[in-house]
């Protein structure tokens, strides 16, 4: 998936963040990322598809966020192109106020262009 | 030890909930649709986790300048809130220190509502220049 400066800027405009490091390329170039970066959370918008580990016929299609945790090694700029794989960590079964909900744990690793691990996210669902 | 990070008060609206949905390309109609989120159990629309999650990023990054590197972000999801109200961001230092040359940051953050609830506690770690890391001593 190929970042694009012009979405970066909409993403840092949809969460209201005004840094000018994901804004504006002519202030960016003067720190020491020398350029526009994405934000933390950019990376968020690669959708990587249905989970092979779950069956075709999951009944669970509902769901809800748990959390994320980021882990981060390289800047992603404009131009990076950005590989995404999730895998399963971990599957189980709870009861809740929702009823029965089963808790998928997911990581995924972001690579650039160059091979080199950009990001790791850590991800709980709720399938309900 | 304790050094609170500078609050960030953020309301996101409707409006915003359907943006955040675009750029994300997250189209779960529990963000937008009020019928849709009702009919799964839900009290009305809500906000995406991964966007509070966002706001939490902005928390830490206004408060590091750009000579701060951010290493790690992480953020519980455990109850929902609602869109028109404001979100309270907070943080502080819960610990410095040292690794293979570099000075380190642990961070303890999390958002409050406007009831006072605490949906969204969460915890990050940043790498600081020397320089920054002594202002940060000071204060």
């Amino acid at each position: 998936m190929e970042v694009e400066r012009g979405h970066i800027k909409a993403f840092a405009e949809a969460i209201e963040d005004p840094n000018p490091l994901w804004n504006d390329e002519t202030v960016a170039r003067e720190t020491l990322s020398t350029g526009m970066i994405a934000p933390p959370t950019f990376l968020r918008f690669i959708r990587t598809g249905r989970l092979q580990e779950l069956p075709e016929d999951f009944p669970y299609n509902r769901s809800l966020d748990g959390g994320s945790q980021w882990e981060y090694f390289e800047v992603v700029k404009p131009g990076d192109k950005i590989k995404a794989v999730t895998t399963v960590t971990d599957l189980y079964k709870k009861s809740g106020r929702l009823g029965e909900m089963i808790f998928v744990l997911t990581t995924t690793t972001y690579t650039n262009q160059f091979n080199k691990l950009v990001a790791t996210q850590t991800n709980t669902s709720i399938r309900y | 030890m304790g050094t609170e990070i500078p609050p960030l008060v953020k309301t996101p609206s409707n409006r915003q909930l359907v943006r955040y949905a675009g750029v994300s390309r997250d189209f779960y109609e529990i963000h937008y649709d009020k019928d849709f989120a009702i009919s799964t159990g839900l009290k009305g629309v809500i906000i995406h986790g991964a966007l509070k999650q966002a706001f939490l990023g902005q928390l830490i990054t206004d408060w590091i300048g750009p000579t701060g590197i951010l290493k790690k972000l992480s953020a519980q999801y455990r109850g929902m809130d609602e869109p028109g109200s404001p979100l309270i961001c907070k943080g502080k230092v819960i610990k410095k220190y040292v690794k293979n040359h570099l000075h380190l940051v642990d961070c303890e953050i999390w958002i409050e509502n406007s009831k006072g609830e605490q949906f969204t506690p969460g915890s990050a770690t940043v790498l600081l220049p020397i320089k920054s890391m002594n202002r940060t001593k000071r204060s």
